[in-house]
Formats: C-alpha cells, sequence, structure tokens
C-alpha cells in the first residue's frame, strides 16, 4: 500500500506540535528546551569558562564543545548503556560543525564554551530538535553569533516527500524510506547540516528541501519569541 | 534611503536585521552584511545618533579597566594573588598593588589575604589576552569580612545601583545594610539578620523584575512591608 496519508493525519508539510522555552536550567549560563512532538532536548551552554587541560587552549579565540546525548530512558528504552556511543559521537561532530561558522568567540581567547544538549525523550528528528534548543540556549547565554540555527528533518516514505518525520515513517516497512535532516540559517538561507540516509532521488532532495523552508521559518519563529518572551515575562 | 527597523529598546535576537541601508553605523553587538546592520547578540536595541548598537541582555561579566568588582582569593602566588571575579578568566593582584601597607620581604602573604577570602577591588588592567591585573591600593578596597554573597546577572548590575545610586542607597538606607555591588555581579551585603534577609531578597527581586518600570518605588513598598 502506497503512503500517500500519513498516520498521524497531517499534512506532508506539516510539522508536529512545537513547544520552546528559555531558561529552563538555572545553574547554567544558558538554557532552552525545545519540543517537537515526543522528542524532547534540553541543552544547557555554560562558559566562556576556562579551559582545561590547558594545551587545548586556542590563544587566538575560543574553543566550541558540543556534547549530545541520549538519555537511556528515552526513545524505547533500548539504550540502557548510558554515556557515549558511535552514534552520539557523530551527532555531537555535525552539531559542532553546524554552529562553529556562526559563534564568534573572538573576543574570548582560551576559553571554552560548552554546549550539553540531553534528549529526555526522543521519536525520531532529535538531532534537529538539539540544534534547535543548543542555538537558543547559545543566544540566552549572551555568546556571539551571526544568527539562530533552525532545523527539521524532511524525507520520503515511499512516492512521497515529506517533513519531520516520526519514529513510525523512519521505521516505514513497506516502502522506499529516507530521511534528511537539515539545519538552516534563517536570515541568510545557508545550510549548516545536510545528512542523509536511505535511498532518495536528486529530484525528491531539491523537493524535500523546498518543502521545508515553510516548516522552518515556523521553527525559526517560535525559537524568536521564546528568547524575547524569556526577558519580558511574557507567556510561553 | 536608510531605514531603522527596531524601536529604541526593544528586544532583538541574533540575526535579526537592525537597519538598511549605509547612513548607520554598527556599535556593539552588531555586524555589517552586506548594507544591513546585523544583531549578533541578544539585547536591547539601542540608537545614538547614527549609531546602532545592542545593549546584552545576558552574558558572563566582561572585564574593563576601572570596575570595581568583588572576588575570592583561590590561590597565592610567590608575587601575589589569584582571585576568581566570576568571569572566563582569573585575575591577579600584585604585592605592590595590595595594600596600602607596605609588605616585607619574604612575608607570609596569607596573613594579608588567605584562599578563600573575598576581597572588594578595581581593575587597573585588561590586556588583549585579558590578563587581568586588579588592585586594592586604596581605603575603600578591603577584605570583606563575614556578611553574606549573592550572585545576580552582571547585566542586571546597573539596574541593583540604579540611576546616581538611588536603589542601592535606599536599600541600604531601609534595611540598615552595608552593601557592596561588584560590577561582576557579585553582591556582598551585611547588617542585622532581618534586615540583611530583606535586603537580599530585595535584590533578587530587582533582578527577576528589571524589566519593569518604576522599580524603585516598588521596591520601597516591599522593603518597607518586609520589614514590619
Amino acid at each position: 500500500m502506497a503512503y500517500t496519508k500519513r498516520h498521524d493525519g497531517r499534512k506532508m508539510d506539516e510539522t508536529r506540535p512545537v513547544e520552546a522555552e528559555v531558561g529552563v536550567i538555572k545553574n547554567a549560563d544558558g538554557s532552552a528546551r525545545f519540543k517537537i512532538g515526543d522528542t524532547e532536548a534540553y541543552a544547557a551552554v555554560y562558559g566562556p569558562r576556562e579551559l582545561y587541560p590547558s594545551f587545548l587552549k586556542n590563544p587566538s579565540q575560543g574553543t566550541l564543545r558540543c556534547y549530545y546525548n541520549m538519555l537511556p530512558f528515552s526513545g524505547m528504552g533500548n539504550r540502557v548503556r548510558p554515556g557515549p556511543s558511535r552514534r552520539s559521537k557523530e551527532i555531537s561532530l555535525v552539531t559542532h560543525n553546524c554552529f562553529q561558522p556562526i559563534v564568534d568567540l573572538r573576543a574570548f581567547p582560551n576559553t571554552v564554551v560548552d554546549v550539553y544538549i540531553e534528549l529526555t525523550d526522543t521519536d525520531a528528528g532529535s538531532r534537529c530538535a538539539g540544534i534547535c534548543a543548543a542555538s537558543m540556549a547559545l543566544a540566552h547565554a549572551g555568546v556571539p553569533m551571526k544568527d539562530l540555527v533552525s532545523a527539521v528533518s524532511g524525507g520520503k516514505v515511499g512516492k512521497s516527500v515529506l517533513v519531520d518525520l516520526d519514529y513510525k515513517e523512519e521505521a516505514y516497512e513497506n516502502e522506499e524510506v529516507s530521511d534528511m535532516p537539515v539545519a538552516v540559517l534563517p536570515r541568510t538561507g545557508e545550510i549548516v547540516l545536510l545528512q542523509m540516509d536511505g535511498k532518495i532521488s536528486v529530484d525528491e532532495i531539491k523537493k524535500a528541501l523546498k518543502i521545508l523552508k515553510k516548516p522552518i521559518e515556523k521553527i525559526y519563529e517560535l525559537q524568536k519569541t521564546a528568547l524575547k518572551n524569556s526577558f519580558t515575562g511574557g507567556e510561553k | 534611503m536608510s531605514k531603522v527597523l527596531f524601536e529604541p529598546k526593544q528586544i532583538v535576537v541574533p540575526g535579526e536585521t537592525l537597519a538598511e541601508g549605509m547612513d548607520n553605523l554598527p556599535g556593539e553587538g552588531t555586524f555589517r552584511d552586506g548594507d544591513k546592520i546585523v544583531a549578533n547578540v541578544l539585547g536591547l536595541m539601542n540608537v545614538k545618533g547614527r549609531l546602532i548598537s545592542l545593549i546584552p541582555l545576558s552574558g558572563k561579566y566582561k572585564p574593563k579597566r576601572d570596575d570595581v568588582i568583588i572576588g575570592r582569593v583561590t590561590d597565592i602566588a610567590s608575587k601575589g594573588w589569584i582571585v576568581n571575579i566570576n568571569c572566563a578568566y582569573h585575575a591577579m593582584i600584585t604585592l605592590k598593588d595590595a595594600t596600602s601597607d607596605f609588605i616585607p620581604k619574604d612575608a607570609n602573604l596569607s596573613k594579608y589575604y588567605d584562599v578563600g577570602d573575598y576581597v572588594l577591588a578595581k581593575i587597573v588592567k585588561v590586556t588583549s589576552q585579558n590578563l587581568i591585573d586588579l588592585s586594592m591600593r586604596d581605603p575603600r578596597f578591603k577584605k570583606l569580612d563575614g556578611g553574606r554573597l549573592i550572585e545576580i546577572n552582571t547585566t542586571k548590575v546597573p539596574r541593583v545601583i540604579g540611576k546616581a545610586a538611588s536603589m542601592i542607597s535606599m536599600i541600604k538606607e531601609k534595611t540598615g545594610c552595608r552593601i557592596f555591588v561588584g560590577q561582576n555581579g557579585l553582591v556582598w551585603l551585611k547588617g542585622e539578620p532581618k534586615g540583611e534577609n530583606v535586603a537580599a531578597e530585595a535584590i533578587l527581586k530587582i533582578e527577576r523584575e528589571s524589566h519593569l518600570s518604576g522599580l524603585t518605588d516598588q521596591i520601597e513598598k516591599f522593603i518597607v512591608k518586609s520589614l514590619k
């Protein structure tokens, strides 16, 4: 049976319900929560602070470190061994690569900014949720940066190109599935993260990138309001 | 024709375009991209003539010359003290600048300031690599004995002090506390237990409600009510 109707009744270019909140972790210099459907990410930023061991210090600019971690009880509860894995190291790296070009740490030589992303609940799209949360947390921590980052996944199930796949769609068995997380700088439209697994044609990639634009804009607006409201005491 | 896209005192987030055209100049917290001026930090819009800058709303303390700060002595070196000043870099008080007294050669430095002591000091030098020198060669700079310390966001310090120190003198007067506010966001206060409690609560209240106007009157009411 072809996948022409999504199992939860969403439109092809519709994301799951999104929530964004800033300042959720009191001890951190900046923090944020980003929830999309059943995927929930917490990000905490510490720093700029002194970097140890000293040989890692960079006297020309500050260092950025990102950590992505899924908690053992997240997802299907099958990640029972906590701590870093092959997968979380990869995602930490791509998250770092997506923030490195936009944060400006020249004013903080020899220091480090640590970004911790923890996922309490995952239902696919976790690296995108993590990046959205981390971008708000970095801004909240007062780190100079050229732009926020908004991310969402695109992809296809069977012949349908769609946005923000959940786990059921990602693991759809009867059809060809492809999942493509994308992170964008909303002001310029530059892409800072684009990964893909599965099988997808060039035309379908182009179509996916096109229908991603509207949901990305929506997410960006939410991030912006969450950041502004955290200082005016407005509605969360 | 140039266009400024935000009103003064509006909150902007990094990446938002603040102004278009070449008539304005990018100030602190902004950068130029083509003919646009774009925000670099989360802050409040500030327009001064042609200059567009942002007043940051968050972030760690950035050391500046002549700032009076509160720090904790973390180590004693051969030529002075190393002080944690609640920012990304530690600071140094050299023997020469440590007190107005004479310090003899081979003196036991922990007799002056020991590890763990809190001191009130002034920043005299910040280098490009953020090596920070402090000075305590003025009678108003001293070791802080007793009392309590609270930490507030460094961007809220001007609000706690108030215009021409109106807020802080009001709190001092009403609660009878001695209060020092470090530019780095550490506040030291000492007084009668009740007054001290009320003053600490008032300062934290200012931090939480700093975006409201007419705050001095509200805080005054709050203190009077709490002291009853």
